[in-house]
């Protein structure tokens, strides 16, 4: 081994603790980067191949009913590929073991062959046959849900009428990746199902001989999905056309791109923060080595090591260290990945779904974090290296201390010798300063982003399941029902308040702008079921004129009170209103037009009809409720509130990993920064220090020299993180998409303390850690020592 | 690039292997200038031991480093074989210092982190056909020293493995700046003695820089400089071996 290089090994090992802390650094950045990157590229390779492999459709329409004759002049469409239609309807699944029934669609399927797109991935079991109308493919999910497997049976309300269904297969689908029911943003298993029967089967059923209310279309390479949308529509429009939309706004795909975005961009955000905190740390420690090493580094020239020799053996310091953390943080990474795709596979639901460590990317991660190690580096060995070597030989010129403009203002007349000591070293070196507080606000910050996401989740609960939506159980209708239901529902078991609910769909659109959205008409009780939540929390009066709509709504028609909207009915006689807008509410999800229940009547035409009721309920007759309304024909769901606030629930309670993880990631960048600034800080003043421990200081007095600095930094750096945090979860906010969710990034109090307490505890760990070697001082020694 | 030593010398009049003219240095201190050389014409004969004696604050650090391919000079030539120093490049100055020079300092310079065996193997390392370093240990008698780091060896050892350091290389040049400057009288005739044998045994040109007139005698020639000039050349007729000197 080279001397050079033997120096190198015995350099580390001296600087030990703090390549170790800086490699945890780098580290931890390089996990987040490798499990979040490859968490993105392992589902995105997962979905491309599926969505290749099962033909997933590219343009989506629904009709009311449409000839199958249509179906030809629909694939003559310029930039269509292939078109497929089918029967598509929802249904009732009352399922053994469940008070409410599941919610379950039911997809046709060509009585022979597969479907030409959209095809299913057979997972047990087989395809259904011609001839055995009862037989059906369960979605996989459900199946697993409930334990039902081939040979089970399953009984099912289709149209009205309750049929008893054998499972002949289980099944998944790239179009039910993500699998929810319609209008429900919350995924449930076990209550939302989707069937597939031979077309044959469910023709006769819904009366659709001969007819479909569905197409999936491919696109030829390089056809507009908006052009093609808009002349699909254009046709459908005679048969009742529902929707029509490209795969952007296909549900399942919706919210799995809106998931790969928000990783894509954590991606990149979490590991800035982490390899940006490293890349200052090594600068600091290795301007603080060099400047340490500055005769050797004369020696090393003067004996005819050239300025690329000595500077490389400084970057291999640095390459070492960041290279001992990438690789630490690749296998932290690689693990933690697995195990976020481990907590997706419930939810993205993929034939072939695993974490695949991508070499390139990982080699991407190793380069960026000794890229960045280099960035922080370099400066301080060009430095070093450029010295003329016979200058370099002498001591160093005293350090220039200045007295600060605040000093001169007479405000440190006040401090104690020490303090001015720690102030003036401060004020010396206001970037190294400065940016320590930066450190320590990252790690206060990220650890804050950990919990923020409890704390807005709990917000919305509290916002929407406490205050807005009071119901114990809302039943909706297949299609709108007459006013009368209201009086039948109070002689159901158990009802106690009874309030109706009208939601109608619409196209809304002013000039160019336009969206598919529902308009809601609530009930004008004085203390409704039902109200609408805003942000900040206060209550909001729907208008008794005009439309009130989602202030997002407005903005994306470029609407403003006082301008008119027209409303495209998209059921019923399907005819086109001019309204004005009279009000704006900042809901906080979805996009909707609120109207009071006459305004509805007016703009229908019709004499209070209801689309869902809410109904509050006796507990202990909710069961016999619950099976009575299973069993009404026309009903296309029940939900209960109960039941969706505990699915909620259910759904966050693995956000204690990612909170865990960044709480641990927090607290090694605090500690990282508050023990590197305490170690040099200690190698810079240990004569200082023990100087004034000679002239009779006691050791506390010198540790609060050394740890008012550090104090210092923490006390700045927390604030500062407070603002860093709020701003990390603005900017993890702004991934989603504002027209599905406007929450807000809201943390409480609590949250806040506790990243200040993280924060606090680490650097008072690291603070003591120095504070040991402090007491080991060697006042004899240290003053012999030359600097 | 290499700077050869010219293979075929006369044999009769001395050869003179560095060379300079009229070296003038000025060093800015903050807002003064401080001038330390002030126009010295001086040279190093092939295979002579040079004592360059001189006070505090005399210049003779300043032409050492100058000689050495340390620091450069502010006006003046220096010329090494067939190339002026004055006028090199800062890589030049390396690549000479890397092949033909080899240093001894006042604080030993050793680098701390690393044996006596690999502090030498650091120069043997980089030059074209060195010395084993446990051979130049050897030399000067730390055969038995090989594997203990600097803070394990006394201020004479530690200097004893400069040297070795210095000439593991098989320099052209030995530049020695104050070498007992931190030792005791016993410990320096040690460490003297070991620098007149590599002198004596393996024919290196050197040059002793010292404020302490006695070492003057162990010297071929004394060059005596005050207040940046030389003041005085003197050759002795008799060398003093080091065990002789006492101060």
């Amino acid at each position: 081994m080279r001397a050079l290089d033997q120096k190198l090994l015995r350099d580390l090992v001296r600087l030990w603790g703090q390549a170790v802390t800086i490699a945890l650094v780098v580290a931890c950045g390089i996990a987040s980067y490798v499990a979040m990157r490859g968490a993105y590229g392992s589902l995105l390779t997962a979905r491309d191949a599926y969505y290749a492999e099962r033909r997933f459709g590219d343009v989506f329409a629904h009709v009311e009913r449409a000839p199958d004759a249509l179906a030809a002049r629909l694939a003559e469409i310029d930039g269509i590929a292939v078109v497929h239609t089918r029967i598509v309807r929802d249904i009732l699944l009352p399922v053994a073991g469940m008070p409410e029934p599941a919610v379950g669609r039911v997809v046709s399927v060509p009585t022979r062959g597969e479907p030409p797109l959209d095809a299913l991935r057979l997972r047990r079991g087989r395809t259904v046959e011609a001839g055995h109308p009862d037989e059906v493919i369960v979605l996989e999910a459900f199946a697993e849900a409930h334990h039902l497997g081939p040979g089970d049976a399953l009984p099912a309300v289709l149209n009205g009428t309750r049929r008893d269904l054998r499972i002949v297969g289980v099944a998944m689908s790239p179009e039910f990746v993500f699998a929810v029911g319609r209008g429900s943003f919350l995924q449930d298993a076990k209550r939302f199902a989707v069937i597939w029967m031979a077309e044959d089967a469910v023709a006769p059923v819904f009366r659709m001989e001969g007819a479909f209310d569905d197409v999936v279309a491919s696109l030829q390479p390089g056809a507009s999905g908006t052009k093609v949308t808009a002349e699909l529509r254009r046709m459908l429009e005679p048969y009742g056309v529902l929707s029509a939309h490209t795969r952007d706004l296909q549900l399942s795909h919706h919210v799995l791109d809106g998931e790969l975005q928000q990783l894509g961009t954590y991606a990149v955000v979490t590991p800035a923060i982490f390899l940006g905190v490293a890349a200052f740390l090594l600068n600091v420690v290795l301007a603080r080595t060099l400047h340490l090493q500055r005769g050797q580094i004369a020696t090393l020239k003067a004996v005819g090591y050239t300025n690329a020799e000595i500077g490389l053996h400084y970057v291999e310091l640095v390459a070492v260290v960041v290279g001992a953390g990438a690789a630490l943080g690749i296998g932290l990474g690689a693990w933690l990945g697995h195990g976020m795709i481990e907590l997706y596979r419930p939810f993205f639901r993929f034939p072939d779904l695993a974490f695949r460590l991508d070499p390139a990317m990982a080699a991407t991660g190793v380069l960026v974090s000794v890229g960045s190690g280099l960035a922080g580096a370099l400066g301080a060995v060009a430095r070093a290296v450029r010295v003329p070597p016979a200058e370099a030989m002498r001591p160093e010129s005293p350090q220039v201390y200045k007295r600060p403009l605040v000093e001169r203002l007479g405000l440190l007349r006040l401090a104690s010798v020490s303090g001015r000591m720690v102030l003036r070293e401060l004020l010396r070196r206001p970037m190294r300063a400065l940016l320590s507080c930066v450190g320590v606000a990252w790690a206060t910050a990220v650890v804050i982003t950990g919990y923020f996401a409890y704390d807005s989740l709990d917000l919305l609960m509290a916002l929407q399941f406490e205050g807005a939506q009071r119901e114990d159980v809302e039943v909706t209708f297949l299609r709108a029902a007459s006013g009368s239901v209201v009086s039948e529902a109070r002689h159901l078991p158990g009802v106690v308040e009874v309030e109706p609910r009208r939601a109608v769909p619409v196209r809304v659109r002013r000039d160019a702008a336009y969206r598919d959205v529902v308009v809601l008409a609530h009930s004008e009780r004085p203390v409704p079921l039902r109200s609408i939540a805003q942000w900040p929390p206060r209550a909001f009066e729907v208008p008794d004129s005009g439309v009130a709509m989602s202030a997002k709504l407005g903005e994306v028609l470029g609407a403003r009170v006082g301008d008119r909207v027209s409303l495209e009915l998209l059921e019923g006689d399907r005819r086109t209103i001019d309204v004005p807008v009279t009000a704006f509410a900042d809901d906080m999800f979805g996009l909707f037009v609120y109207v009071s229940p006459a305004v509805l009547r007016g703009m229908l035409r019709e004499e209070g009809t209801v689309s869902s009721l809410l109904l509050t309920v006796e507990r202990e007759e909710e069961p016999a409720l619950l099976a009575r309304l299973a069993t009404l024909p026309g009903v296309a769901a029940v939900t209960r509130r109960a039941d969706v606030l505990a699915q909620f629930r259910d759904q966050t309670r693995h956000m204690w990993v990612t909170t865990t993880i960044l709480t641990l990631f927090g607290a090694v960048i605090a500690f990282g920064v508050v023990y590197n600034q305490a170690r040099i800080a200690l190698s810079m003043r240990s004569r200082d220090l023990a100087s004034l421990r000679v002239l009779g200081f006691t050791r506390a007095e010198i540790s609060a020299v050394l740890l008012g600095e550090l104090a210092i930094y923490v006390l700045f750096g927390v604030p500062l993180g407070m603002v860093f945090g709020q701003e990390l979860m603005n900017v993890i906010m702004s991934t989603a998409d504002p027209e599905s969710y406007r929450m807000p990034a809201f943390a409480t109090a609590r949250t806040f303390a506790f990243g200040a307490v993280v924060t606090l505890i680490a650097a008072l760990v690291s603070a003591l850690a120095v504070r040991r070697k402090l007491d080991d001082l060697d006042l004899v020694s240290v003053l012999k020592t030359r600097e | 690039m290499a700077l050869d030593l010219p293979r075929d010398t006369a044999p009769l009049a001395p050869e003179a292997v560095l060379e300079a003219r009229e070296l003038t240095k000025v060093y800015r201190m903050g807002e003064v200038d401080v001038v330390a050389l002030r126009g010295i014409d001086f040279e190093l004969f092939r295979g002579e031991l040079v004592v360059l004696l001189g006070a505090s604050g005399s210049g003779k650090s300043t032409l050492l480093n100058i000689l050495g391919g340390l620091d450069t000079a502010s006006s003046g030539r220096v010329r090494w074989a067939e190339h002026d120093l004055a006028s090199a490049e800062e890589a030049e100055l390396t690549a000479y210092r890397r092949e033909h020079v080899g240093f001894v300092f006042q604080f030993y310079n050793l680098i701390p982190s690393l044996t006596a065996r690999e502090n030498v193997a650091l120069v043997t390392d980089i030059a074209d056909d060195p010395m084993d370093p446990a051979e130049a240990l050897a030399m000067v008698g730390l055969e038995g020293r090989l594997d203990h780091f600097p803070s394990q060896l006394s201020g004479g050892e530690q200097q004893r493995v400069a040297i070795a350091r210095a000439i593991a290389k098989k320099p052209d040049l030995l530049l020695c700046d104050e070498p007992t400057g931190a030792l005791d009288a016993q410990t320096g005739r040690v460490v003297l003695e070991v620098i007149e044998r590599v002198n004596r045994e393996l024919g290196t040109t050197t040059a002793v820089i010292t404020h302490n007139a006695p070492i003057a005698e162990m010297a071929d020639r004394v060059v005596s400089l005050s207040d940046g000039r030389i003041v005085g050349v003197r050759a002795n007729a008799v060398k003093k071996s080091p065990s002789e000197l006492t101060w």
